[in-house]
C-alpha cells in the first residue's frame, strides 16, 4: 500500500467503509476506472445465495453489464466501496471485468472510428 | 458450449445473460460547461438509461491542476456526478459524464478526463464567462473538445463567430449549435465532437512520422 486513502481526521467516513472490511483500495491495488465494464461470471451466479447482501447485489446487477459507476450510482455506494467490493470478486471469480484499452490515453483511431460509425447509426 | 444454459429452470433474465463474445470497450465523453447550461439535459437525451449520479469521494493530492489547487495538503472531498450510458454497434458503451459544476472540483477532472475520447463544452450565452474555465482546462491540457451553443427560450441568438470571439477559442476549434432537448441535435454534437479527436489523433499521428493505424501497440 503506498499511500493512506484517509487518515485520523476522516472520523465519519467510516460507516461506508464498514462493507470493505475497513480497506478502500482493491487487492493487487487495481484502481477500477469509472468506466470498466463488470459482469457476473458462472461462478458468481451459482454462488449468489451465499453471498453477502453487497456482494449479492452486485452479483444480480451484473447479469447484465454495468460499469464501475453504474454499480455505484445503483446500489448508492460511494464509488470507492464499489471499485473495493468488485475487485474481491474479481478475485473470487464471481465477476470478470473489462477495462479500457488504453486507461490514460484517447482511444485508438480503430476503436473512435468505431464509435463514430456508432453514433452515425444511432 | 458456455453460452448455453445448462439448467432449463434458471429463471428470467438470468438466461439473458450476454454471452462472452467480443469483448465490449467502454469510452467516454466529458460533458462540461457552466453551472445551468444543460449538461444533465444533454446527458439525459441520449442516454439509455436515466441518468445516474454517483458519489465520488477523492483526494486533491495528486496533482496540481491550477494556480490555486498547488497546495501539498490533502483534502477529502465528495463530488457528484451525473453520467449516461449509449450502447454502440460492435460492443462500445460510451459512457457521458457530466462535470461536477462547482469550481471547487476542478481537481478531480483529471480522473474524470483521463483516457476519454474529448468533450464537449456546452455554453449558454446569456451566461458566457461561465464556459470559460472549462474552455481554459481543456485548452491547457490539449484534450480535443469543441464548443456548443446550447440554444434557450428568449435567449439572444448570436452567430456562431461572435460566440467564437467571445470566448477567444482557436480558429480551428469547432463551434457547433445544439439543442440539448433534442436527440438529433445531440447526436450530431457527439458525431462533431468524435470526429475533431479522430482528426486530432491522426495530425499527431503524422506529426511524430507514425503510421496512421490501430495496429499499433502501445
Amino acid at each position: 500500500m503506498d499511500e493512506e486513502w484517509y487518515d485520523d481526521d476522516a472520523g465519519p467516513v467510516v460507516r461506508p467503509y464498514a462493507v470493505t472490511g475497513g480497506r478502500t483500495r482493491p487487492a493487487a491495488n487495481r484502481a477500477l476506472e469509472l468506466v470498466a465494464l463488470v459482469s457476473t461470471t458462472e461462478h458468481g451466479r451459482a454462488m449468489v445465495r451465499t453471498l453477502d447482501p453487497e456482494q449479492r447485489n452486485i452479483v444480480l446487477l451484473c447479469q447484465s453489464i454495468q460499469s464501475i459507476a453504474e454499480i455505484s450510482a445503483q446500489l448508492s455506494l460511494p464509488v470507492g466501496v464499489a471499485r473495493v467490493l468488485v475487485g474481491d470478486m474479481i478475485d473470487a471469480g464471481l465477476v470478470r471485468v473489462t477495462r479500457p484499452a488504453r486507461p490514460s490515453e484517447r482511444p485508438d483511431v480503430t476503436l473512435m472510428e468505431k464509435v463514430l460509425d456508432g453514433l452515425q447509426t444511432l | 458450449m458456455d453460452y448455453r444454459p445448462s439448467r432449463p429452470h434458471t429463471v428470467g433474465s438470468q438466461v439473458t445473460n450476454p454471452a462472452p463474445s467480443p469483448a465490449p470497450s467502454p469510452v467516454k465523453i466529458i460533458i462540461a460547461g457552466g453551472f445551468g447550461a444543460g449538461k444533465t439535459t444533454f446527458v439525459g437525451t441520449v442516454s439509455e438509461i436515466p441518468p445516474l449520479t454517483t458519489e465520488a469521494a477523492l483526494t486533491s493530492a495528486s496533482l496540481g491542476i491550477d494556480d490555486t489547487s498547488q497546495v501539498s495538503t490533502k483534502t477529502t472531498t465528495t463530488v457528484a456526478m451525473d453520467f449516461g450510458r449509449i450502447t454502440l454497434l460492435d460492443s462500445v458503451i460510451l459512457y457521458l459524464f457530466g462535470t461536477p459544476g462547482q469550481d471547487r472540483f476542478w481537481f478531480m477532472w483529471d480522473e474524470l478526463v483521463l483516457g476519454a475520447i474529448g468533450a464537449i463544452v456546452l455554453v449558454d450565452t446569456r451566461r458566457l464567462a461561465d464556459s470559460f474555465p472549462a474552455v481554459d482546462y481543456f485548452e491547457e491540457r490539449d484534450i480535443p473538445f469543441l464548443v456548443a451553443v446550447n440554444r434557450f427560450e428568449g435567449a439572444r441568438e448570436y452567430r456562431l463567430d461572435e460566440v467564437r470571439k467571445a470566448l477567444d477559442v482557436d480558429p480551428r476549434r469547432p463551434i457547433i449549435f445544439c439543442d440539448a432537448r433534442r436527440r438529433e441535435s445531440v447526436r450530431q454534437a457527439l458525431v462533431a465532437l468524435v470526429r475533431h479527436s479522430l482528426d486530432v489523433v491522426t495530425s499527431e499521428e503524422a506529426q511524430r512520422g507514425l503510421p496512421r493505424a490501430g495496429s499499433r501497440v502501445d
